[in-house]
């Protein structure tokens, strides 16, 4: 009896350990990509996907005695979001300090999945950035993030395309409207540009510079949301491109899909209105004509005597509501970017378009010449204008899901399904009914 | 449970028909009762496994749906609203309508392909047919993942084959990803993979039927087609009942196919363009995770309907009854 005992005792042992053999793995949130230099000091694990990110890790963790960084790359956007709401749902497994675009931190601290950095020395590191920037970090007095890299757009074409149909780069969208038939009566092989209606960001951009405030949100009063997205300056946007759309003078190819890449490097597209980050964009694809002549230009306007100015994309680094040792976390988010040989790394191996101000302002930023675009000066030229106009921008609490019933509505437009005022209409309707559904009071 | 007691006086009053309708075995003895406490002892490591993986997740998320978490409000028990909602929501339904006319088009196609192509093989002895069985499996054993990348490739109009066919014989290249023409792709990619799998479960019970019926089907004067119409179909009927169970069961949880897809054609196939890539977006997309499960357990549900209905209307020709 007592061996039969040990028997049953014996498999459930082996049972038992088969099933915590998984919880073991828990634990696994101490492996770092990188090495710690200072093995004794407070870890702190950081979630990022900067390109070349590993030498600015090292670069601070050499440089800081008390704190470490233990970076991961979790994946790009969207599958970094995923995994980072599903841990906050969880309760566990997220990270201390997150990489996270500027547009989805409303998203996250409406979960109360971020930090309010403003009780740990946000406003020490205010004057290192523009206002806009800042702006885009804080809802009411709460700061969520502290800004890294910002997006202000310009305009990278084809000089070579371009000068064969005799074209000058547009700078009003006037121009850009003539230059697109131009292009088409002449027989050329490609559009003058592409209008991805997965834009997003992008999309919402181009509405913004002709005045679209689609959002009103405050964390200060969080049940309140006011919602304008079908506000006269969208529909006069989405009306111009539409008729570009219906007239066949420009693409509607999806974003960020290997055709569209390919088509951006190969001359399908004459012009690529970009975010800063672009040229690096542009730099990491491959078949690319290889005598294509790149230059930037500052993005077209509405009207060229009042230019506004536009944002696509950007990203910071803020503290998670999980974070063990918050004073360490928020001391990795304000000066992991905040040196000028960490910038140095960010722009010469990561092509990001720093917000920092001692780099932003300084001479080596501004006549830096890239070979990438024959050695122009792209941020004297054009992306410093951009980013100093830049105000900032509210974003809403349910970014991803506005941005889908826009991608939803801009098809059905491309598709001829709608006039272009009934898409923004519609799309009014739908958020409108989302918001409510989620407890919101519309302003 | 009765206790022996009281049943024993039923035995002892003799009627043989009590003993038939309760068969039960006497279970006084105790090397019985020791059998029995080993036999639970057995099977404890998969009740374990069992109920940690499966049992207790599917009553969590059952939990879950019952709770409505909203961003501005929090979270509060709501009952069966959620299922109210989910049976009322648009976005649900059309994926639902979808789907089901995914499974009229598609399972009818995969057992046309698979069907066909294990009689043939079946009826042939050489080695080309030995190599045409394997070559028709093939793409069941590529990753669904990597063969709807590859798909994605081939209907690129960048990348894929068909722009340099089409212009071969002078037609204009069709979109394969626009909002009319994604359905049929997305048909083929799914035909393509799993045509191979049912072929070999249908051969391999056409093989299992004793070739001496097939030789006296032809002394009765039986041409090949006849052959196959009248006797090797009826005999594989259990076969072709388990292949189209699997088939529906898979097509009403259609998700992979349409996830890879999307990321190159966003306008066309949507965030709910089957229930379950719905469920997917709400919990990981929009964090609803109460009311994506509410939708996930309604599909369940539906699917266990559906399959239970298939096999109850077909009990006969799979012998479950």
């Amino acid at each position: 009896m007592k061996s039969k005992l040990i028997a049953v005792g014996g498999t459930v042992a082996v049972a038992a350990a088969a099933l915590t053999g998984c919880s073991a793995g828990e634990s696994s949130a101490t492996e770092c990509t990188n090495e710690i230099v200072n093995a004794e000091a407070t870890q702190v694990s950081v979630w990022a996907w900067y390109p070349a990110f590993e030498q600015v890790v090292d670069l601070f963790n050499e440089t800081h005695d008390d704190v470490q960084i233990c970076w991961t790359n979790a994946g790009q956007g969207n599958d970094e979001y995923t995994k980072f709401s599903t841990a906050l749902e969880a309760g566990s497994g997220a990270p201390d300090v997150i990489m996270l675009e500027s547009e989805v931190l409303s998203s996250f601290s409406i979960r109360d999945g971020l930090v309010d950095l403003t009780e740990y020395g946000a406003a020490d590191v205010q004057g290192d950035y523009t206002e806009g920037a800042w702006k885009d970090v804080s809802s009411g007095d709460a700061v969520y993030a502290i800004p890294v890299d910002g997006g202000p757009m310009g305009m990278l074409y084809r000089q070579d395309i371009l000068d064969e149909y005799g074209i000058a780069a547009p700078t009003t969208w006037d121009e850009f409207a003539a230059a697109a038939q131009t292009l088409k009566d002449a027989g050329a092989p490609g559009v003058l540009a592409d209008f991805p209606t997965n834009g997003r960001a992008y999309n919402q951009a181009l509405f913004a510079q002709a005045g679209s405030v689609p959002f009103e949100y405050d964390n200060a009063n969080p049940t309140e949301i006011g919602i304008d997205v079908n506000d006269d300056g969208s529909k006069k946007v989405l009306s111009y491109w539409n008729d570009l759309v219906q007239k066949g003078l420009v693409a509607t190819d999806d974003a960020f899909t290997a055709d569209y890449n390919t088509k951006l490097v190969d001359g399908s597209y004459a012009i690529y209105v970009a975010a800063a980050w672009g040229p690096g964009y542009l730099g990491g694809l491959s078949d690319a004509d290889s005598d294509a002549v790149w230059r930037a230009a500052p993005v077209p306007q509405w009207d060229a005597a009042n230019p506004v100015q536009i944002n696509w994309g950007g990203s910071t680094f803020a503290v998670t509501s999980q974070a063990k040792d918050k004073e360490a976390a928020a001391v990795v988010a304000k000066e992991v970017f905040g040196t000028e040989e960490a910038w140095k790394i960010g722009i010469e191996e990561a092509a990001l378009f720093p917000l920092w101000k001692p780099i932003l302002e300084s001479d080596y930023f501004r006549d830096l010449e890239y070979p990438f675009f024959g050695g122009q000066q792209i941020n004297k030229d054009v992306f410093l204008e951009a980013a100093a106009g830049y105000t900032g921008f509210t974003f809403s609490p349910f970014q991803n899901y506005a941005y889908d019933q826009l991608t939803e509505e801009l098809y059905a437009m491309v598709q001829g399904e709608k006039e272009s005022d009934q898409a923004l209409d519609d799309l009014q309707a739908s958020l409108e009914a989302y918001a409510s559904e989620q407890g919101f009071t519309l302003k | 449970m009765t206790t022996h007691a009281s049943t024993a006086p039923g035995v002892a009053a003799g009627a043989a028909s009590a003993d038939v309708r309760q068969p039960r075995r006497p279970r006084g003895s105790r090397l019985e009762r020791r059998r029995q406490r080993w036999g639970w002892l057995f099977v404890t490591p998969f009740l374990v496994v069992f109920a940690l993986f499966l049992v207790f997740p599917l009553f969590y998320a059952f939990g879950m749906s019952l709770f409505t978490s909203t961003l501005a409000t929090g979270t509060t028990f709501t009952g069966i609203e959620n299922y109210v909602k989910a049976f009322s929501d648009p976005l649900f339904m059309e994926g639902l309508l979808r789907v089901a006319a995914f499974a009229i088009v598609m399972i009818p196609a995969q057992l046309a392909v698979a069907l066909a192509a294990a009689l043939v093989l079946d009826s042939l002895t050489s080695w080309l047919s030995k190599l045409s069985r394997l070559l028709i499996f093939v793409p069941y054993a590529i990753p669904v993942v990597i063969g709807a990348l590859m798909w994605s490739f081939l209907y690129s109009p960048k990348f894929g084959p068909s722009a340099t066919i089409f212009s071969a014989v002078g037609l204009p290249t069709p979109d394969f990803l626009a909002s009319d023409t994604v359905f049929g792709s997305l048909v083929n990619i799914v035909t393509w993979q799993w045509s191979g799998y049912y072929m070999v479960v249908i051969y391999a019970a056409l093989r299992s039927i004793d070739p001496s019926i097939y030789e006296a089907a032809r002394i009765d004067g039986a041409n090949g087609w006849q052959t196959a119409s009248r006797i090797k179909l009826p005999m594989i009927s259990s076969s072709m009942v388990m292949v189209i169970t699997f088939a529906l069961i898979g097509t009403l949880q259609f998700f992979t196919e349409p996830v890879v897809l999307r990321n190159i054609a966003q306008g066309a196939i949507d965030a709910a363009y089957t229930p379950n890539m719905y469920a997917y977006s709400l919990a990981f997309s929009y964090s609803q995770f109460n009311y994506a499960s509410a939708i996930a357990f309604s599909l369940g549900a539906l699917v266990f309907a559906g399959s239970y209905l298939f096999l109850f209307l077909t009990r006969k020709q799979s012998g479950l009854k």
